[in-house]
C-alpha cells in the first residue's frame, strides 16, 4: 500500500509545484491529441455518417473494415509511420521524424476509425423517419449528411471523447515516430514509461494520476456543456 | 448552432497550437539508454547548448537500434557502447570514424540473499557458470543492445547452451535495461546491467551487486558522426562541433564531473 500513498502525496506535490517541465509535458500532451482528434474528426464524421447513409458498391466492406480498423496496433501503426517518415522511406524529405507532427499524424490514424466507426453507427441507428423525409426531399448529399450529423450530435460526441481518450493515452506509437527526445516530443505517456523503467515507480504512478485526473476533468467539462446544449435544444 | 461554434472553434484552436518549430537549429543525437537515464545528458547538454548556439535532441534506445537510426539516416551521430558493432558501422560506410568518448563498467547484479553463491568468485565467466549449474533464474535484455552483446560475448566464455535453458532459467525480456531490472527485481533474478544505470535506478529493492571488477566487464563508450555521403540531410558541421566538443579537454572534463549520489558515473577516455 506504501506504493499507492506515495504516488498520491506525489501527485499533489507535483500538481502543487507548477513545474515549468511538467507543465510543458501536459500541454504538449494536450495540443498533440487535441490536435489529432479534431482531424480525425474532420474527417472521420462525414465518412463515417456517409457510408451510414448511401448505398454504394463496397459499403459492407468499407464498414467491417473501420470497424475492425478500431483495434489497430498502436505499435504498427507507429512503425509503419516510422518508415514512411525515415530518411530512408518515401517521405523522408519532409524531416517529419521525431517531431510533434508526426505524433499527430501518427494518433490520427489510430483515431479516424473509432469515431468512423462510432459515427457510423449512430447515424445508422437514428429514426429512419428524419432520413426518408430528407430523400424526399431531394436534399444535396452534404446538407443530409450535416443535418444527420446534427440530429446524433450527443452519440457524436461521445464518439469524438472515445478518439481523444485513445489518443492522450497511447504509448507505442509516439514513442517511435517522436523519440521521447525531451522538450521537444516527450508527452505524459512517455514520460510514465520512462520513469517506469527508471525505476522510479511512485513518481511514474504519480504522472499516471495527473493524466487521469486532466482526462477526468476534460471529460466533466464537455459533459456539462453538452448538458447546457441539451437543455437549450429540449 | 452550440455545436457548430465548438467545432468551429476546436478547429482554429488545433490550427493555431504552437508546436515547436521545425528548425535547422538541432542534430539527432541517437544514443543509448544508460547514458539518458543516468541523466549524462541531462548534465552535459545545457552546458553544449549554452555555448553552441543549437540544440541537440537525444533519442534514447539500445544499440542496436541506434546504428540502426545512423544507418537509416535518421541520426546525426551516435553515441554507442559496442565496440565491434560500431566498427561494423562505420566499415560499411554508415559512420566517419568511431571515437572513444568514456567508459564504466557493467556488473553482475541478483538477490542480496545470492542463492547460487557468486558473490565471492573473481571473473564473470565463473560466475554466469555457476548460474547455469545452479539454474538460477537470469533476465537477459535479449534486445541486441550494447549490454545484451556483451552478456552473450560472456556467456559464450562461459561455454553455457543458451538455447537449452531459454524459457526455463534463462530469460529474454526483450527490453531496456530499467524494465530489466524491473523485472529482475520481480522474479529474484540476477542480471547484466551496466554501473551507471544501475546506480540511477530507484527500483532497486533487495538487489546488490554481487561481482565486479573483471577487465571481462569493461564497457567503453564510442562516438561516431553519421556519414553525409550516404546520408546528404547529416548536419556535419554541428555533429562534428558536438563531438570535438565531448572530445575536449572541457567536455571530458564535464564527463568527468557529472555525480549521481556523490559517485561518478563514466570516466572520460582521456584524462582532462
Amino acid at each position: 500500500m506504501g506504493d499507492f500513498s506515495d504516488a498520491i502525496v506525489l501527485m499533489f506535490r507535483l500538481l502543487g509545484s507548477g513545474d515549468q517541465e511538467l507543465l510543458g509535458i501536459i500541454a504538449l500532451s494536450l495540443q498533440i491529441s487535441f490536435s489529432a482528434t479534431v482531424l480525425a474528426a474532420v474527417i472521420g464524421l462525414p465518412l463515417g455518417a456517409a457510408v451510414a447513409v448511401f448505398r454504394f458498391p463496397g459499403r459492407g466492406f468499407i464498414s467491417a473494415t473501420l470497424n475492425a480498423f478500431m483495434g489497430l496496433p498502436p505499435v504498427v501503426v507507429g512503425l509503419l509511420v516510422y518508415l514512411g517518415l525515415s530518411r530512408a522511406g518515401p517521405l523522408g524529405e519532409l524531416g517529419l521524424l521525431f517531431t510533434p507532427q508526426a505524433m499527430i499524424v501518427t494518433q490520427t490514424i489510430l483515431v479516424l476509425p473509432i469515431i468512423a466507426a462510432l459515427t457510423r453507427q449512430t447515424i445508422a441507428d437514428l429514426d429512419g423517419d428524419c432520413r426518408e423525409q430528407l430523400m424526399a426531399l431531394n436534399t444535396p448529399p452534404r446538407q443530409m449528411i450535416f443535418t444527420l450529423l446534427w440530429e446524433g450530435r450527443f452519440s457524436v460526441l461521445t464518439a469524438i471523447l472515445a478518439g481523444f481518450g485513445r489518443a492522450i493515452a497511447e504509448v507505442g506509437a509516439v514513442l517511435i515516430v517522436g523519440g521521447n527526445i525531451r522538450e521537444v516530443t516527450r508527452v505524459m505517456t512517455t514520460t510514465i514509461a520512462l520513469e517506469t523503467s527508471k525505476g522510479n515507480l511512485a513518481l511514474a504512478m504519480a504522472l499516471g494520476l495527473v493524466l487521469l485526473l486532466i482526462t477526468l476533468l476534460l471529460n466533466l467539462l464537455v459533459t456539462s456543456l453538452r448538458n447546457a446544449a441539451a437543455r437549450q435544444y429540449a | 448552432m452550440l455545436i457548430r461554434l465548438l467545432t468551429l472553434g476546436a478547429l482554429a484552436l488545433a490550427l493555431s497550437v504552437s508546436l515547436p518549430a521545425r528548425g535547422e537549429d538541432f542534430i539527432v543525437v541517437a544514443s543509448t539508454t544508460s547514458t539518458e537515464n543516468s541523466g549524462l545528458f541531462g548534465h552535459l547538454l545545457p552546458i553544449f547548448e549554452a555555448q553552441a548556439g543549437f540544440d541537440v535532441r537525444v533519442i534514447a534506445v539500445g544499440t542496436g537500434a541506434a546504428l540502426q537510426y545512423g544507418r537509416r539516416c535518421d541520426a546525426d551521430v551516435v553515441l554507442v557502447h559496442a565496440p565491434v558493432a560500431e566498427e561494423e558501422f562505420v566499415a560499411a560506410g554508415y559512420g566517419v570514424e568511431r571515437h572513444p568518448l568514456m567508459h564504466n563498467d557493467f556488473v553482475i547484479v541478483g538477490p542480496a540473499a545470492d542463492p547460487a553463491g557468486i558473490g565471492g568468485l573473481d571473473t564473470a565467466a565463473k560466475a554466469l557458470t555457476r548460474l547455469s549449474e545452479t539454474e538460477a533464474p537470469f533476465v537477459s535484455r535479449g534486445d541486441d543492445s550494447g549490454t545484451h552483446k556483451k552478456e552473450l560475448s560472456l556467456w559464450e566464455s562461459s561455454e553455457t547452451n543458451l538455447a537449452d535453458a531459454t524459457g526455463r532459467w534463462y530469460r529474454e525480456a526483450g527490453a531496456g535495461m530499467g524494465p530489466t531490472l524491473n523485472i529482475a527485481r520481480g522474479m529474484d533474478a540476477y542480471t547484466l546491467t551496466d554501473r551507471g544505470t544501475w546506480l540511477s535506478f530507484g527500483n532497486r529493492g533487495d538487489m546488490k551487486i554481487l561481482l565486479e571488477g573483471d577487465p571481462a566487464l569493461f564497457n567503453p563508450y564510442g562516438v561516431i558522426r553519421v556519414n553525409a555521403e550516404r546520408c546528404p540531410n547529416v548536419k556535419t558541421d554541428m555533429a562534428q562541433a558536438f563531438i570535438d566538443w565531448l572530445l575536449s579537454d572541457a567536455g571530458q572534463q564535464q564527463i568527468a564531473n557529472f555525480r549521481l549520489a556523490g559517485q561518478p558515473l563514466f570516466t572520460p577516455h582521456r584524462q582532462p
